[in-house]
């Protein structure tokens, strides 16, 4: 995917342009109005993510202006004020969503999904593995042309294991980005996750293997 | 030790009346005064005019003074009044006829108008008119003195009678005018009064200035009371403004280590390193979910003040939160089940503020709810709008909710879980501020219900 | 002031026996047990007031009464000069009674019976009126001779002229000289009218006989020794010539004057509450009806006064002292001789 980061913050541009590329995004950062509004002249963007202060002006304002516009580039604000007022004011101004900073990147993650499926947008993200056919956006996983459902946390589990075939993840790994951070979850939690996976997996090609004393790996062996 | 000091009214009655008291003095003692002098007068005339009566019968001759008491001059002193009458006609010195004893003048001048003074003579009191006339007497002047006195027990009646009058006056006086005093009182302390029950009756949070119409010498109080709204307006407004602008420049560099510590964790292959990553990220989400609540509870409090009163479709509402909530809730593998809101419940109120409560109420339950389990949202009406949420999370543990909703308190088994506590409190104060009502029970089956009643518009 | 007293005393030496002339005193045993005294000392006839103490005594059976009687210039001087006890002074003399109240020796009273009286009835507190009585002419029919009743002063005086030969030696009047009541009536006449005087000069030239009480002019009268009795007190002339045809009693239309019969308690009383007890029993409903229908004394009646505009009631006042003056008496008594032995 393709963000236009709309940030000011020059270290939390970079960190969360760093974050989502660690996901495989592509991310453009724009510190102003001017630098997005040239961004976006210059090339087509799956999601823009839009902070509200702005050296050179009111992100409400460049919603607006852009929902005028007639594009429909789907839109998350990113609001550090978060009055009650604000949250209300950006949706009702054409924002698709918003997070509130510090936001969590599983969230985010999850909302950018939740608003690009809403839009049935066209974008490809469609992984295909040894027989599998996933589309994380809509969370459908194929086998060989039949559909299984897949839970939220099966999915993210699919998706990171995917993201590296025949890597191995160490459980810790794996849990960091299964669980919030407030959750206290023990090794067994993963393995439930994983024994699902793998019997929703079963009939194609891919299995996931798991690397005794140091985590597990999805491989096509 | 300080007394208290007197009451208003009880101050203005008393200084009423002590003047309505010395007017009702001065008054008594004018009134007997003038009727004294005018009763004295009157006797003095009398005397003088029986004096001088007597004066002009006076008679020279060869062999001594002749008097023939004019019968008038007697029976015109009895006419005015019952008093004893005394007389005496002395003649070089020598008392001619009449009372020998009755006092003489101090200074007997030739006076062709009789002088008066009062004396004590026998057993009371008299005032006596003298007068002097010359006679021929063999050729010869001689004085003769004319005294005539009158004993002062009619005036006295008079003034007596006057006394009981000008007291009966001066009482009745004083009375009209305690009673008008009361009155007065009254309605001067009426403005203080009103302006009292104005403020009164006020809300905790209602700051507007006080437009009472008051009478001009309050207007320096209303000035001052206004005043000192404003400040107090003032203070609060720049203490929700403190609290955002805080929460704002706060969540910036958090975000920032969040998405740091991020990157690093996913970095690290180190199990310490990790762990310690993971410490910082719950600090920062604690930080962030503190800040949020405060911010959203201050805001909450400010717009009670001025709360719009619209109507709104309360199933609308619900539907878009739980919709706000849903990939939140996914991470968890949670089911939001929505009822009650195929049809509109409109109630009257403020937007933003039901939306923060039922934020909050859906915030909870998320956060509470074990993985994989169902949060139930439903929307009913009745006498009122009743909005209940339901998990099945770790329940009350038996804590009273006055407990649970209190500013901070948060529940004891909310162990790992990040929350401030602030959220029922936010929840109980927009029940409040619409005159609705938050209760929060167990649930059959374990988990918590938490139910905002709000009145029907 | 001492002439008065002169003259009083020379009046008084003639009859004098010790101290203090009394005509008459009469001790009236109290019915019961007696406990207390009650001293009255008047100028009225013990035989008239009777009645009134007998019921007195029936109210109060345990007081006993002495009633001394003296000549209206001895009661004056009793209290006046010499400061006697008595716990009543009743007088017809108005002026002595008065003086004796102006000059303070007459002691406040005051009662439910006394609160009654009209304003013209009492002098302030201490002197109060009984009866009224009138002061008449009383004249014999057989004495006149077919003459014309006089029914004024000029009548009068014209009805003496006329016939002098007829009325010389036989008109009757009071000698003011010797005569308390005579002195007053005098005086008040002469202040009343002129015609006082003229009728004097008239009598004058008659040879009047002077009288010192009504009694002898109504005994002379009924005697046929008086054709006409001027100033005749009117309350003794009529019950004595009730069923007389021969005697006229004749109120004169010009003015009649009234006489007020009073009542004092001196200050010198020793029983001062008895003496008022029966001063308000005279002046009581029962009181005044027993004056009227048993003493023959006209009780207070304001409503006689209006109905008969010819007379004249002399009032308490101070004018009264004034002809009480040592000087004014005698200049007044010189005029009357002088009026009386002209020719």
């Amino acid at each position: 995917m393709r963000y236009l980061l709309v940030e000011d913050n020059p270290d939390l541009a970079q960190s969360v342009a760093d974050r989502l590329r660690l996901d495989g995004h592509a991310v453009d950062p724009a510190a102003s109005l001017a630098e997005a509004r040239d961004c976006l002249a210059a090339a087509p963007y799956d999601l823009i993510l839009l902070d509200i202060s702005l050296p050179d002006g009111d992100g409400r304002n460049f919603l607006a202006a852009e929902r005028r516009s007639g594009r429909d580039t789907p839109i998350i604000v990113m609001t550090a004020r978060a009055e009650v007022s604000d949250r209300v004011d950006v949706l009702d101004l054409g924002a698709d969503d918003y997070v509130t900073k510090p936001f969590d990147f599983a969230e985010l993650e999850a909302r950018c999904r939740a608003v690009l499926r809403r839009r049935g947008s066209a974008l490809q993200t469609v992984q295909h593995f040894a027989g599998l056919t996933f589309n994380p956006l809509n969370a459908s996983l194929s086998v060989d042309g039949e559909l299984r459902e897949l839970r939220n946390r099966e999915l993210r589990l699919l998706e990171i294991l995917l993201a590296a075939p025949e890597r191995i993840f160490s459980k810790g790994q794996i849990c960091d980005r299964l669980f919030s951070y407030a959750e206290s979850v023990t090794d067994n939690a993963i393995e439930v996750y994983v024994a699902r996976l793998r019997k929703k997996l079963e009939g194609s090609g891919a299995r996931i293997e798991t690397v005794r004393g140091i985590g597990y790996r999805l491989t096509s062996g | 030790m300080r007394r208290a000091p007197l009451s208003l009214r009880l101050r203005l009655v008393l200084q009423l009346l002590g003047i309505a008291a010395v007017l009702a003095i001065v008054l008594y003692f004018t009134v007997r005064t003038v009727a004294d002098q005018a009763a004295e007068a009157t006797q003095d005339g009398v005397l003088g005019a029986a004096t001088l009566a007597i004066a002009e019968s006076l008679q020279g001759g060869e062999d001594g003074v002749g008097v023939d008491l004019p019968y008038e001059a007697f029976s015109i002193l009895g006419s005015i009044s019952a008093d004893r009458v005394f007389y005496r006609i002395e003649a070089g010195g020598q008392t001619l006829t009449g009372y020998e004893d009755l006092p003489l003048p101090e200074a007997a001048g030739a006076a062709v108008a009789p002088v008066f003074y009062s004396r004590a003579y026998r057993d009371t009191e008299v005032r006596i008119a003298a007068v002097n006339r010359m006679v021929l007497v063999a050729r010869k002047p001689v004085p003769v003195l004319v005294l005539v006195a009158q004993t002062r027990q009619g005036q006295e009646a008079i003034a007596q009678r006057v006394a009981q009058r000008a007291a009966a006056l001066g009482l009745g006086s004083f009375a009209l005018a305690a009673v008008l005093s009361l009155l007065t009182a009254g309605n001067v302390l009426r403005p203080i009064n009103r302006l009292a029950d104005a403020v009164g009756r006020r809300g905790p949070h209602d700051l507007r200035s006080v437009d009472q119409p008051t009478p001009a010498e309050l207007r320096p109080l209303i000035f001052a009371l206004n005043g000192f709204i404003a400040r107090l307006r003032g203070a609060l407004s720049r203490t929700e403004t403190f609290i955002a602008e805080a929460a704002h420049h706060i969540r910036t560099p958090l975000a920032t280590v969040r998405a740091r510590a991020e990157i690093a964790m996913r970095q690290s292959n180190s199990e310490e390193t990790r762990e310690t990553l993971r410490a910082v990220i719950r600090a920062v989400e604690e930080s962030s979910r503190s800040a949020g609540q405060l911010l959203d509870h201050a805001t909450v409090v400010y717009r009670s003040d001025r709360m719009a009163d619209e109507a709104l479709d309360l199933a609308k509402l619900v539907e878009a939160q739980a919709e706000a909530f849903r990939p939140t809730a996914d991470l968890k593998d949670l089911t939001i089940r929505v009822t009650g809101t195929d049809q509109p419940v409109t109630v009257r109120g403020d937007r933003p503020l039901i939306e923060a409560a039922l934020r909050n109420l859906l915030d909870n339950a998320i956060k509470y709810s074990p993985d994989e389990t169902t949060v139930d949202l439903s929307l009913a009406t009745g006498t009122e709008a009743r909005i209940e949420v339901s998990d099945r999370g770790r329940g009350l543990s038996g804590q009273a909710q006055a407990r649970l909703a209190k500013r901070f308190a948060r529940g004891k088994n909310a162990g790992d879980i990040i929350g401030s506590g602030l959220g029922l409190t936010i929840v109980e104060e927009v029940a409040a501020a619409h005159g609705g009502r938050f209760e929060l029970t167990e649930r059959d089956g374990g988990g918590a219900c938490a139910r905002l009643f709000l009145p029907l518009g | 002031m001492r002439a008065i007293v002169l003259a009083l005393g020379l009046i008084l030496h003639a009859c004098l026996a010790a101290g203090f002339p009394v005509e008459e005193e009469m001790l009236f045993p109290a019915p019961e047990t007696e406990r207390r005294e009650l001293s009255i000392l008047s100028t009225t006839d013990t035989g008239v007031l009777r009645p009134l103490i007998a019921a007195f005594q029936v109210r109060e059976p345990d007081v006993a009464v002495r009633y001394t009687v003296a000549s209206s210039q001895a009661v004056y001087a009793a209290i006046h000069d010499e400061g006697l006890s008595f716990d009543l002074v009743i007088s017809s003399a108005m002026d002595l009674q008065m003086k004796l109240a102006n000059d303070g020796f007459s002691a406040p009273h005051d009662s439910t019976a006394t609160d009654r009286l009209p304003a013209w009835a009492h002098w302030q507190d201490r002197l109060y009126a009984f009866a009224q009585e009138n002061v008449v002419l009383i004249a014999s029919r057989s004495g006149l001779g077919g003459l014309p009743l006089p029914q004024t002063r000029r009548d009068l005086i014209e009805l003496l002229r006329g016939h002098p030969d007829r009325f010389r030696g036989r008109i009757g009047t009071y000698d003011p000289e010797l005569s308390g009541a005579g002195y007053l009536f005098a005086t008040q006449d002469a202040r009343q009218s002129d015609s006082f005087w003229r009728l004097a000069e008239v009598m004058g030239g008659l040879a009047p006989r002077l009288y010192t009480s009504s009694n002898e002019m109504i005994t002379d009268l009924k005697q046929g020794r008086l054709v006409l009795a001027y100033n005749v007190l009117g309350s003794y002339a009529e019950p004595r010539l009730a069923g007389d045809d021969d005697a006229v009693v004749i109120e004169l239309e010009d003015h009649t004057l009234t006489l007020l019969r009073t009542g004092l308690i001196p200050v010198t009383a020793r029983a001062p509450d008895l003496g008022g007890q029966f001063l308000d029993f005279l002046l009581a409903p029962e009181g005044q009806r027993l004056l009227r229908d048993e003493a023959g004394l006209p009780r207070i009646d304001e409503a006689a006064l209006s109905r008969g505009p010819h007379l004249r009631p002399m009032r308490l006042e101070p004018g009264l002292l004034v002809f009480l003056d040592g000087l004014k008496r005698r200049g007044f008594l010189d005029e009357w001789a002088a009026a009386l032995s002209q020719d």
